[in-house]
Protein backbone atom coordinates (compact mmCIF):
# COMPACT_ATOMS: atom_id res chain seq x y z
CA UNK A 1 0.00 0.00 0.00
CA UNK A 2 1.45 3.46 -0.89
CA UNK A 3 1.81 5.91 1.62
CA UNK A 4 -1.03 8.28 0.49
CA UNK A 5 -3.95 5.45 0.29
CA UNK A 6 -2.40 4.67 4.05
CA UNK A 7 -3.17 8.58 4.67
CA UNK A 8 -6.42 8.06 2.99
CA UNK A 9 -7.76 5.02 5.12
CA UNK A 10 -6.61 7.13 8.65
CA UNK A 11 -8.37 10.50 7.51
CA UNK A 12 -11.30 7.95 6.72
CA UNK A 13 -11.44 5.82 9.67
CA UNK A 14 -11.15 9.26 11.58
CA UNK A 15 -13.80 11.05 10.41
CA UNK A 16 -16.02 7.88 10.88
CA UNK A 17 -15.26 7.97 14.86
CA UNK A 18 -15.24 11.64 15.11
CA UNK A 19 -18.86 11.62 13.53
CA UNK A 20 -19.86 8.63 15.46
CA UNK A 21 -18.71 10.53 18.45
CA UNK A 22 -20.48 13.23 17.34
CA UNK A 23 -23.78 11.79 16.59
CA UNK A 24 -24.22 10.56 19.75
CA UNK A 25 -23.69 14.15 21.01
CA UNK A 26 -26.02 15.61 18.66
CA UNK A 27 -28.71 12.95 19.66
CA UNK A 28 -28.64 14.08 23.27
CA UNK A 29 -27.90 17.79 22.34
CA UNK A 30 -31.26 17.37 19.80
CA UNK A 31 -33.23 15.80 22.76
CA UNK A 32 -32.35 18.72 25.05
CA UNK A 33 -33.30 21.46 22.75
CA UNK A 34 -36.34 19.87 21.96
CA UNK A 35 -37.46 19.52 25.53
CA UNK A 36 -36.33 23.27 26.23
CA UNK A 37 -38.23 24.91 23.55
CA UNK A 38 -41.38 23.09 24.49
CA UNK A 39 -40.93 23.07 27.82
CA UNK A 40 -38.20 26.12 28.77
CA UNK A 41 -41.20 28.81 29.23
CA UNK A 42 -42.70 26.87 32.43
CA UNK A 43 -39.54 26.92 34.24
CA UNK A 44 -39.26 29.11 37.23
CA UNK A 45 -38.32 29.12 40.67
CA UNK A 46 -42.38 28.59 41.70
CA UNK A 47 -43.06 25.58 39.35
CA UNK A 48 -40.50 23.85 41.67
CA UNK A 49 -41.95 24.52 44.30
CA UNK A 50 -45.60 25.26 43.88
CA UNK A 51 -48.73 22.30 44.29
CA UNK A 52 -49.68 21.14 40.70
CA UNK A 53 -52.97 22.90 39.84
CA UNK A 54 -55.75 21.86 37.11
CA UNK A 55 -54.64 18.21 36.65
CA UNK A 56 -50.77 19.68 36.37
CA UNK A 57 -51.12 21.69 33.64
CA UNK A 58 -50.98 24.75 35.77
CA UNK A 59 -49.22 25.09 39.13
CA UNK A 60 -46.07 23.13 39.63
CA UNK A 61 -44.02 20.08 41.07
CA UNK A 62 -43.45 20.94 44.87
CA UNK A 63 -44.93 17.60 46.21
CA UNK A 64 -44.04 15.65 43.12
CA UNK A 65 -40.23 16.67 43.77
CA UNK A 66 -40.79 15.32 47.44
CA UNK A 67 -42.06 12.45 46.59
CA UNK A 68 -39.62 11.33 43.97
CA UNK A 69 -36.93 12.58 46.66
CA UNK A 70 -38.56 9.82 49.17
CA UNK A 71 -39.02 7.17 47.08
CA UNK A 72 -35.25 7.34 45.92
CA UNK A 73 -33.88 8.16 49.68
CA UNK A 74 -36.63 4.54 50.84
CA UNK A 75 -34.99 2.68 47.72
CA UNK A 76 -31.14 3.77 48.25
CA UNK A 77 -31.66 3.04 52.13
CA UNK A 78 -32.35 -0.15 51.59
CA UNK A 79 -30.49 -1.16 48.95
CA UNK A 80 -27.35 0.86 49.81
CA UNK A 81 -26.66 -1.61 52.87
CA UNK A 82 -27.94 -4.74 50.94
CA UNK A 83 -25.87 -4.44 48.27
CA UNK A 84 -22.94 -3.49 50.03
CA UNK A 85 -22.77 -6.28 52.02
CA UNK A 86 -23.98 -9.19 49.09
CA UNK A 87 -21.00 -7.77 46.89
CA UNK A 88 -18.52 -7.93 49.85
CA UNK A 89 -20.06 -11.46 50.57
CA UNK A 90 -19.36 -11.96 47.10
CA UNK A 91 -16.28 -11.11 46.07
CA UNK A 92 -14.42 -11.37 49.03
CA UNK A 93 -15.68 -14.26 51.37
CA UNK A 94 -16.73 -16.29 48.16
CA UNK A 95 -14.13 -17.94 45.48
CA UNK A 96 -15.19 -17.32 41.78
CA UNK A 97 -15.59 -20.75 41.42
CA UNK A 98 -17.64 -21.21 44.43
CA UNK A 99 -21.22 -22.90 43.63
CA UNK A 100 -23.05 -21.07 46.02
CA UNK A 101 -20.97 -17.61 44.76
CA UNK A 102 -21.94 -18.92 41.48
CA UNK A 103 -25.87 -19.65 41.90
CA UNK A 104 -25.75 -15.56 43.57
CA UNK A 105 -24.31 -14.11 40.51
CA UNK A 106 -26.23 -15.96 37.77
CA UNK A 107 -29.76 -15.00 39.87
CA UNK A 108 -28.50 -11.92 40.03
CA UNK A 109 -27.66 -11.65 36.26
CA UNK A 110 -31.31 -12.70 35.66
CA UNK A 111 -33.13 -10.09 37.89
CA UNK A 112 -30.95 -7.13 35.57
CA UNK A 113 -32.20 -8.63 33.01
CA UNK A 114 -36.46 -8.55 34.09
CA UNK A 115 -38.56 -5.64 32.45
CA UNK A 116 -39.09 -3.16 34.86
CA UNK A 117 -42.48 -3.65 34.63
CA UNK A 118 -42.64 -7.31 36.01
CA UNK A 119 -40.93 -5.84 39.37
CA UNK A 120 -43.89 -2.97 39.10
CA UNK A 121 -46.65 -6.01 39.43
CA UNK A 122 -44.29 -8.25 41.49
CA UNK A 123 -43.98 -5.32 43.97
CA UNK A 124 -47.69 -4.54 43.67
CA UNK A 125 -48.58 -7.79 45.11
CA UNK A 126 -45.84 -8.35 47.45
CA UNK A 127 -45.23 -4.87 49.34
CA UNK A 128 -49.06 -3.40 48.14
CA UNK A 129 -50.95 -6.48 49.02
CA UNK A 130 -49.49 -9.24 50.37
CA UNK A 131 -47.51 -7.11 53.23
CA UNK A 132 -50.19 -4.69 53.49
CA UNK A 133 -48.60 -1.17 52.41
CA UNK A 134 -51.25 -0.15 49.62
CA UNK A 135 -49.65 2.31 46.99
CA UNK A 136 -47.57 4.29 48.67
CA UNK A 137 -44.20 5.96 48.96
CA UNK A 138 -42.69 2.96 51.00
CA UNK A 139 -43.98 0.18 48.28
CA UNK A 140 -42.39 1.97 45.59
CA UNK A 141 -39.23 2.79 46.90
CA UNK A 142 -38.89 -0.88 48.22
CA UNK A 143 -39.85 -2.36 44.28
CA UNK A 144 -37.32 0.00 42.93
CA UNK A 145 -34.95 -1.07 45.58
CA UNK A 146 -35.17 -4.83 44.46
CA UNK A 147 -34.84 -3.30 40.71
CA UNK A 148 -31.35 -1.84 41.41
CA UNK A 149 -29.84 -4.08 43.53
CA UNK A 150 -28.16 -6.45 40.93
CA UNK A 151 -26.58 -3.50 39.31
CA UNK A 152 -25.21 -2.12 42.92
CA UNK A 153 -23.79 -5.56 43.75
CA UNK A 154 -22.63 -6.21 40.57
CA UNK A 155 -20.58 -2.47 40.11
CA UNK A 156 -19.39 -3.06 44.13
CA UNK A 157 -17.93 -6.40 43.48
CA UNK A 158 -16.26 -5.44 40.10
CA UNK A 159 -14.61 -2.33 42.17
CA UNK A 160 -13.73 -5.02 45.35
CA UNK A 161 -12.31 -7.27 42.81
CA UNK A 162 -10.41 -4.85 40.84
CA UNK A 163 -8.70 -4.12 44.10
CA UNK A 164 -5.15 -6.51 43.36
CA UNK A 165 -4.90 -9.71 45.57
CA UNK A 166 -1.22 -8.10 46.24
CA UNK A 167 -2.97 -5.12 48.73
CA UNK A 168 -5.10 -8.04 51.02
CA UNK A 169 -2.03 -10.18 51.69
CA UNK A 170 -0.11 -6.76 52.33
CA UNK A 171 -3.20 -6.24 54.65
CA UNK A 172 -3.00 -9.41 56.31
CA UNK A 173 0.80 -9.68 56.76
CA UNK A 174 0.51 -6.98 58.86
CA UNK A 175 -2.07 -8.87 60.80
CA UNK A 176 -4.91 -6.90 59.91
CA UNK A 177 -8.13 -8.80 60.22
CA UNK A 178 -10.33 -8.84 57.37
CA UNK A 179 -13.05 -6.34 58.96
CA UNK A 180 -10.46 -3.68 59.01
CA UNK A 181 -8.70 -4.59 55.26
CA UNK A 182 -12.43 -3.98 53.88
CA UNK A 183 -13.10 -1.17 56.10
CA UNK A 184 -10.16 0.59 55.32
CA UNK A 185 -8.30 -0.20 52.85
CA UNK A 186 -10.38 -1.79 50.02
CA UNK A 187 -13.76 -0.23 50.47
CA UNK A 188 -12.39 3.02 50.09
CA UNK A 189 -9.85 1.74 47.25
CA UNK A 190 -13.39 0.56 45.38
CA UNK A 191 -14.72 3.65 45.73
CA UNK A 192 -14.51 4.83 41.88
CA UNK A 193 -16.49 1.38 41.41
CA UNK A 194 -18.74 1.46 43.95
CA UNK A 195 -19.74 5.25 43.14
CA UNK A 196 -20.26 4.29 39.67
CA UNK A 197 -22.50 1.55 40.53
CA UNK A 198 -24.60 3.74 42.90
CA UNK A 199 -24.97 7.08 40.17
CA UNK A 200 -26.24 4.09 37.57
CA UNK A 201 -27.97 2.70 40.57
CA UNK A 202 -29.93 5.93 41.21
CA UNK A 203 -30.16 7.40 38.40
CA UNK A 204 -32.16 3.67 36.44
CA UNK A 205 -34.63 4.38 39.81
CA UNK A 206 -35.46 8.27 39.40
CA UNK A 207 -35.88 6.95 35.76
CA UNK A 208 -37.99 4.27 36.09
CA UNK A 209 -41.99 4.47 35.56
CA UNK A 210 -43.25 1.44 34.94
CA UNK A 211 -42.16 -0.08 38.16
CA UNK A 212 -43.61 3.00 40.26
CA UNK A 213 -46.84 3.06 38.22
CA UNK A 214 -48.32 -0.33 40.68
CA UNK A 215 -46.53 0.86 43.46
CA UNK A 216 -46.74 4.11 44.42
CA UNK A 217 -49.46 5.67 42.73
CA UNK A 218 -50.40 8.48 41.24
CA UNK A 219 -51.60 10.59 44.00
CA UNK A 220 -50.02 14.24 43.36
CA UNK A 221 -50.78 15.62 46.88
CA UNK A 222 -47.54 16.50 49.34
CA UNK A 223 -47.06 13.16 51.05
CA UNK A 224 -47.40 13.07 54.46
CA UNK A 225 -45.48 9.41 55.72
CA UNK A 226 -44.11 6.87 53.85
CA UNK A 227 -47.21 5.34 53.67
CA UNK A 228 -49.24 7.63 51.61
CA UNK A 229 -48.80 7.40 47.56
CA UNK A 230 -46.79 9.78 46.35
CA UNK A 231 -46.41 10.62 42.29
CA UNK A 232 -43.05 9.89 40.84
CA UNK A 233 -41.71 12.96 38.74
CA UNK A 234 -42.11 9.99 35.89
CA UNK A 235 -44.86 9.56 36.15
CA UNK A 236 -45.93 12.84 36.15
CA UNK A 237 -44.23 13.30 32.54
CA UNK A 238 -46.27 10.39 31.86
CA UNK A 239 -49.66 11.28 32.97
CA UNK A 240 -49.26 14.61 31.63
CA UNK A 241 -48.30 13.39 28.09
CA UNK A 242 -50.54 11.21 27.74
CA UNK A 243 -53.85 11.50 29.96
CA UNK A 244 -54.22 15.24 30.24
CA UNK A 245 -54.78 17.31 26.64
CA UNK A 246 -52.52 20.24 26.99
CA UNK A 247 -49.99 18.99 29.54
CA UNK A 248 -47.52 19.11 26.89
CA UNK A 249 -45.83 21.87 27.93
CA UNK A 250 -45.64 20.78 31.64
CA UNK A 251 -44.49 17.41 31.12
CA UNK A 252 -41.28 18.70 29.06
CA UNK A 253 -40.71 20.91 32.16
CA UNK A 254 -40.60 18.57 34.38
CA UNK A 255 -38.39 16.11 31.86
CA UNK A 256 -36.11 18.87 31.87
CA UNK A 257 -35.99 18.84 35.58
CA UNK A 258 -35.18 15.26 35.60
CA UNK A 259 -32.29 15.43 33.17
CA UNK A 260 -31.02 18.19 35.02
CA UNK A 261 -31.61 16.17 38.20
CA UNK A 262 -30.05 12.98 37.01
CA UNK A 263 -26.42 15.23 35.54
CA UNK A 264 -26.15 16.88 37.92
CA UNK A 265 -25.75 13.50 40.16
CA UNK A 266 -23.12 12.55 37.31
CA UNK A 267 -21.85 15.38 37.70
CA UNK A 268 -21.27 15.43 41.67
CA UNK A 269 -20.07 11.98 41.65
CA UNK A 270 -17.62 13.08 38.92
CA UNK A 271 -16.14 16.10 41.36
CA UNK A 272 -16.16 13.58 44.39
CA UNK A 273 -14.49 10.99 42.21
CA UNK A 274 -11.64 13.52 41.62
CA UNK A 275 -11.51 15.65 44.53
CA UNK A 276 -11.68 12.46 47.30
CA UNK A 277 -10.64 9.17 45.62
CA UNK A 278 -6.66 9.89 44.37
CA UNK A 279 -5.87 9.78 48.28
CA UNK A 280 -7.39 7.46 49.38
CA UNK A 281 -6.22 5.22 46.01
CA UNK A 282 -4.30 1.93 46.15
CA UNK A 283 -3.52 2.32 42.82
CA UNK A 284 0.68 3.23 42.11
CA UNK B 1 28.75 -4.56 57.80
CA UNK B 2 28.15 -7.56 60.66
CA UNK B 3 30.34 -10.62 60.96
CA UNK B 4 29.53 -13.29 58.77
CA UNK B 5 30.71 -15.41 61.17
CA UNK B 6 28.60 -18.88 61.20
CA UNK B 7 25.99 -20.09 63.60
CA UNK B 8 27.37 -22.65 65.56
CA UNK B 9 24.87 -25.22 66.73
CA UNK B 10 24.83 -23.28 70.17
CA UNK B 11 26.39 -20.51 72.82
CA UNK B 12 27.76 -23.43 74.52
CA UNK B 13 30.19 -24.35 71.37
CA UNK B 14 30.75 -21.00 71.09
CA UNK B 15 28.70 -19.44 68.87
CA UNK B 16 26.97 -15.90 69.17
CA UNK B 17 24.24 -16.32 72.09
CA UNK B 18 21.72 -15.88 69.25
CA UNK B 19 21.65 -19.34 68.59
CA UNK B 20 19.79 -21.09 71.23
CA UNK B 21 19.97 -25.57 70.40
CA UNK B 22 16.28 -25.30 69.67
CA UNK B 23 15.23 -23.60 66.34
CA UNK B 24 12.20 -20.66 67.45
CA UNK B 25 10.33 -21.43 64.14
CA UNK B 26 10.46 -25.14 62.62
CA UNK B 27 9.32 -26.68 59.34
CA UNK B 28 8.71 -30.43 59.64
CA UNK B 29 7.53 -32.36 56.74
CA UNK B 30 5.94 -29.41 55.61
CA UNK B 31 3.96 -29.90 52.06
CA UNK B 32 2.13 -26.81 50.18
CA UNK B 33 -0.12 -27.59 47.20
CA UNK B 34 -2.11 -25.67 45.30
CA UNK B 35 -4.68 -26.63 43.17
CA UNK B 36 -3.02 -28.10 40.10
CA UNK B 37 0.46 -28.28 41.44
CA UNK B 38 2.97 -28.69 44.15
CA UNK B 39 4.80 -25.55 45.56
CA UNK B 40 7.38 -27.55 47.69
CA UNK B 41 7.24 -31.40 49.66
CA UNK B 42 8.69 -32.39 52.74
CA UNK B 43 10.48 -29.59 53.65
CA UNK B 44 12.26 -29.71 57.13
CA UNK B 45 13.75 -26.82 58.05
CA UNK B 46 15.54 -25.20 61.31
CA UNK B 47 15.00 -21.69 61.44
CA UNK B 48 17.51 -20.50 64.57
CA UNK B 49 16.58 -17.41 67.36
CA UNK B 50 18.36 -14.34 66.48
CA UNK B 51 20.13 -15.71 63.22
CA UNK B 52 19.50 -14.64 59.65
CA UNK B 53 18.39 -18.02 57.71
CA UNK B 54 18.78 -16.87 53.86
CA UNK B 55 16.48 -19.44 51.48
CA UNK B 56 18.21 -19.83 48.29
CA UNK B 57 17.81 -21.40 44.89
CA UNK B 58 16.18 -20.83 41.48
CA UNK B 59 13.03 -19.29 40.54
CA UNK B 60 9.83 -21.64 40.93
CA UNK B 61 11.31 -23.60 43.58
CA UNK B 62 8.57 -22.80 46.06
CA UNK B 63 10.74 -19.92 48.33
CA UNK B 64 8.56 -17.58 48.71
CA UNK B 65 5.81 -19.95 49.53
CA UNK B 66 7.64 -21.68 51.76
CA UNK B 67 8.02 -18.25 53.53
CA UNK B 68 3.96 -17.20 53.16
CA UNK B 69 2.71 -20.37 54.94
CA UNK B 70 5.09 -19.77 57.97
CA UNK B 71 2.78 -16.58 59.01
CA UNK B 72 -0.45 -18.75 57.40
CA UNK B 73 -0.61 -16.15 54.41
CA UNK B 74 -1.50 -19.03 52.12
CA UNK B 75 -4.88 -19.25 53.81
CA UNK B 76 -5.71 -16.20 51.88
CA UNK B 77 -4.99 -18.72 48.53
CA UNK B 78 -8.52 -20.56 47.64
CA UNK B 79 -7.73 -24.34 47.33
CA UNK B 80 -4.42 -24.12 48.78
CA UNK B 81 -3.32 -27.02 51.25
CA UNK B 82 -0.94 -27.25 53.62
CA UNK B 83 0.67 -30.51 55.28
CA UNK B 84 3.12 -30.80 57.90
CA UNK B 85 3.63 -29.09 60.83
CA UNK B 86 5.11 -25.80 61.65
CA UNK B 87 6.46 -24.85 65.45
CA UNK B 88 6.90 -21.56 66.75
CA UNK B 89 8.45 -21.48 69.96
CA UNK B 90 7.64 -25.19 70.09
CA UNK B 91 3.77 -24.59 69.54
CA UNK B 92 2.02 -25.78 66.43
CA UNK B 93 0.65 -22.76 64.41
CA UNK B 94 -0.78 -24.83 61.90
CA UNK B 95 -3.89 -25.92 63.07
CA UNK B 96 -7.62 -24.53 62.85
CA UNK B 97 -7.63 -23.08 65.98
CA UNK B 98 -4.73 -20.92 65.60
CA UNK B 99 -5.28 -17.16 66.26
CA UNK B 100 -3.60 -16.51 62.80
CA UNK B 101 -3.71 -12.61 63.67
CA UNK B 102 -1.64 -13.01 66.79
CA UNK B 103 0.71 -15.27 64.55
CA UNK B 104 0.58 -12.36 62.02
CA UNK B 105 2.15 -10.28 64.63
CA UNK B 106 4.66 -12.23 66.04
CA UNK B 107 5.52 -13.49 62.75
CA UNK B 108 5.96 -10.24 60.54
CA UNK B 109 6.59 -10.31 56.61
CA UNK B 110 8.00 -7.64 54.31
CA UNK B 111 7.84 -8.50 50.86
CA UNK B 112 9.99 -7.51 47.38
CA UNK B 113 7.47 -4.93 46.14
CA UNK B 114 6.91 -2.56 49.30
CA UNK B 115 3.52 -1.39 49.26
CA UNK B 116 2.32 1.18 51.75
CA UNK B 117 -1.01 1.91 52.78
CA UNK B 118 -3.16 4.43 51.56
CA UNK B 119 -2.49 6.94 54.43
CA UNK B 120 0.17 9.03 55.62
CA UNK B 121 3.68 8.29 56.93
CA UNK B 122 2.44 8.38 60.68
CA UNK B 123 -0.62 6.40 59.98
CA UNK B 124 0.92 3.83 58.51
CA UNK B 125 3.01 2.97 61.59
CA UNK B 126 -0.50 4.34 63.91
CA UNK B 127 -3.19 1.94 62.11
CA UNK B 128 -1.87 -1.61 62.35
CA UNK B 129 -1.10 -0.74 66.14
CA UNK B 130 -4.28 0.75 66.76
CA UNK B 131 -5.75 -2.32 65.16
CA UNK B 132 -3.91 -4.72 67.64
CA UNK B 133 -5.03 -2.71 70.13
CA UNK B 134 -2.75 -0.58 71.79
CA UNK B 135 -5.00 2.06 72.46
CA UNK B 136 -2.51 4.72 74.19
CA UNK B 137 -1.35 7.78 71.89
CA UNK B 138 1.37 8.44 73.73
CA UNK B 139 2.49 4.76 73.63
CA UNK B 140 1.75 4.02 69.57
CA UNK B 141 4.02 7.28 69.72
CA UNK B 142 7.04 6.20 71.00
CA UNK B 143 6.81 2.64 69.35
CA UNK B 144 6.46 4.63 66.01
CA UNK B 145 9.54 6.86 66.23
CA UNK B 146 11.67 3.88 67.57
CA UNK B 147 10.25 2.02 64.83
CA UNK B 148 11.70 4.94 62.79
CA UNK B 149 14.63 5.21 64.25
CA UNK B 150 15.44 1.48 64.04
CA UNK B 151 15.84 1.46 59.91
CA UNK B 152 16.99 4.95 59.73
CA UNK B 153 13.89 6.54 58.61
CA UNK B 154 13.18 8.90 61.31
CA UNK B 155 15.72 11.79 60.47
CA UNK B 156 14.34 11.66 57.29
CA UNK B 157 10.82 12.00 57.80
CA UNK B 158 10.41 13.52 61.36
CA UNK B 159 9.16 16.64 59.91
CA UNK B 160 7.16 15.76 57.36
CA UNK B 161 5.40 12.57 59.30
CA UNK B 162 1.44 13.65 58.10
CA UNK B 163 2.80 13.39 54.36
CA UNK B 164 1.38 10.41 52.02
CA UNK B 165 3.53 7.45 52.31
CA UNK B 166 3.28 7.26 48.64
CA UNK B 167 5.51 10.11 48.16
CA UNK B 168 8.72 8.28 49.70
CA UNK B 169 11.12 6.85 47.45
CA UNK B 170 11.23 3.32 46.70
CA UNK B 171 14.23 2.34 49.43
CA UNK B 172 12.61 4.55 52.13
CA UNK B 173 9.24 2.83 51.18
CA UNK B 174 10.51 -0.45 51.62
CA UNK B 175 12.51 0.55 55.05
CA UNK B 176 8.92 2.30 56.01
CA UNK B 177 7.56 -0.87 55.58
CA UNK B 178 10.28 -2.89 57.31
CA UNK B 179 9.63 0.14 60.53
CA UNK B 180 5.81 -0.77 60.17
CA UNK B 181 5.98 -4.26 60.85
CA UNK B 182 8.72 -3.59 63.69
CA UNK B 183 6.67 -1.38 65.60
CA UNK B 184 4.19 -4.10 65.98
CA UNK B 185 7.48 -6.35 68.44
CA UNK B 186 7.28 -9.37 66.24
CA UNK B 187 9.54 -12.13 67.04
CA UNK B 188 10.47 -13.22 63.63
CA UNK B 189 10.48 -11.27 60.63
CA UNK B 190 10.33 -13.16 56.93
CA UNK B 191 11.21 -11.03 54.11
CA UNK B 192 10.71 -11.89 50.47
CA UNK B 193 13.55 -10.76 48.40
CA UNK B 194 13.27 -7.32 50.24
CA UNK B 195 16.17 -5.71 47.82
CA UNK B 196 15.17 -6.75 44.70
CA UNK B 197 12.98 -4.17 43.64
CA UNK B 198 15.17 -1.68 44.80
CA UNK B 199 18.42 0.12 43.03
CA UNK B 200 22.25 -0.98 43.77
CA UNK B 201 21.95 2.17 46.59
CA UNK B 202 19.04 1.69 48.18
CA UNK B 203 19.78 -2.22 48.25
CA UNK B 204 22.99 -1.75 50.49
CA UNK B 205 20.97 0.51 52.77
CA UNK B 206 18.37 -2.10 53.52
CA UNK B 207 20.73 -4.86 53.39
CA UNK B 208 23.04 -3.12 55.84
CA UNK B 209 19.65 -2.47 57.90
CA UNK B 210 18.25 -6.32 58.27
CA UNK B 211 21.93 -7.22 59.09
CA UNK B 212 21.25 -4.80 61.96
CA UNK B 213 18.47 -6.61 63.16
CA UNK B 214 20.46 -9.54 63.88
CA UNK B 215 20.42 -11.00 67.47
CA UNK B 216 17.25 -8.95 67.84
CA UNK B 217 14.65 -10.98 65.62
CA UNK B 218 14.83 -14.33 64.26
CA UNK B 219 14.80 -13.80 60.54
CA UNK B 220 14.24 -15.54 57.48
CA UNK B 221 14.90 -14.28 54.09
CA UNK B 222 14.62 -15.21 50.33
CA UNK B 223 17.11 -14.06 48.12
CA UNK B 224 18.65 -14.21 44.45
CA UNK B 225 21.73 -12.42 45.17
CA UNK B 226 24.24 -14.99 46.16
CA UNK B 227 26.49 -12.43 47.36
CA UNK B 228 24.05 -10.75 49.65
CA UNK B 229 23.05 -14.15 51.35
CA UNK B 230 26.67 -14.55 51.70
CA UNK B 231 27.13 -11.49 53.45
CA UNK B 232 24.21 -11.93 55.95
CA UNK B 233 23.47 -15.02 56.48
CA UNK B 234 24.15 -17.11 59.34
CA UNK B 235 22.65 -20.37 57.92
CA UNK B 236 21.76 -20.80 54.56
CA UNK B 237 19.17 -23.15 53.15
CA UNK B 238 19.17 -24.21 49.40
CA UNK B 239 15.93 -24.99 47.61
CA UNK B 240 15.61 -26.58 43.76
CA UNK B 241 13.02 -28.24 42.19
CA UNK B 242 13.19 -31.93 41.50
CA UNK B 243 10.22 -33.71 40.05
CA UNK B 244 8.34 -30.73 39.30
CA UNK B 245 8.48 -29.23 42.82
CA UNK B 246 10.54 -27.37 45.46
CA UNK B 247 12.89 -29.65 47.64
CA UNK B 248 14.98 -28.72 50.22
CA UNK B 249 18.29 -30.27 49.29
CA UNK B 250 20.71 -28.82 51.74
CA UNK B 251 20.71 -26.78 54.98
CA UNK B 252 24.04 -25.91 57.21
CA UNK B 253 25.79 -23.16 58.63
CA UNK B 254 26.58 -19.90 55.63
CA UNK B 255 30.29 -20.37 55.62
CA UNK B 256 29.78 -24.56 55.16
CA UNK B 257 27.57 -24.19 52.50
CA UNK B 258 29.35 -21.36 50.98
CA UNK B 259 32.77 -23.11 51.23
CA UNK B 260 32.36 -27.13 51.50
CA UNK B 261 28.60 -27.92 50.08
CA UNK B 262 28.10 -31.43 50.50
CA UNK B 263 25.38 -31.70 47.64
CA UNK B 264 26.76 -31.68 43.71
CA UNK B 265 23.63 -29.02 43.14
CA UNK B 266 24.21 -26.80 45.34
CA UNK B 267 28.61 -26.53 44.25
CA UNK B 268 27.00 -26.05 40.72
CA UNK B 269 24.79 -23.67 41.91
CA UNK B 270 26.82 -21.74 44.33
CA UNK B 271 30.30 -21.94 41.76
CA UNK B 272 27.24 -20.38 38.58
CA UNK B 273 26.25 -17.33 40.45
CA UNK B 274 28.33 -14.29 40.50
CA UNK B 275 27.52 -11.72 43.25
Amino acid sequence: MSRSTVALGERVATAVLWSAALGVIAVFAWLLVDLAGQGLSRLSFEFLTAAPRNAGRQGGLGPILVSTALILLVCMAVSLPLGLGTAILLAEFTAPTQRFGRLVRRSLDVLAGVPSIVFGLFGNVFFCQVLGLGFSILAGGLTLACMVLPILIRATEEGLRAVSDEHRRNAAALGLSRAATIAHLLLPAAMPGLLAGWILGVSRAAAETAALMFTSGYVDRMPESLLDSGRALTIHIYDLSMNVPGGNATAAASALVLVALLLLCNVASACFASRWLPRRSLAR
Amino acid sequence: MTSTQPCRPSPADGGPPCCEPHPWIETEGLSLHYSTRTAFRDVTLPIHKGCITAIVGPSGCGKSSLLQSLNRLTDLIPECRVTGRIRLDGQDVTGREVDVIALRRRVGMIFQKPIPLPFSIRKNLDFPLRQHGVRQASARQAKIERALRDVGLWNEVKDRLDAPAAGLSGGQLQRLCIARTLALDPEVLLLDEPCSALDPLASGTVEDLIASLRGRYTIAIVTHNLAQARRIADHVAVFWVQEGCGRLIEFGAAAAIFHQPTQELTAAYIGGMRG
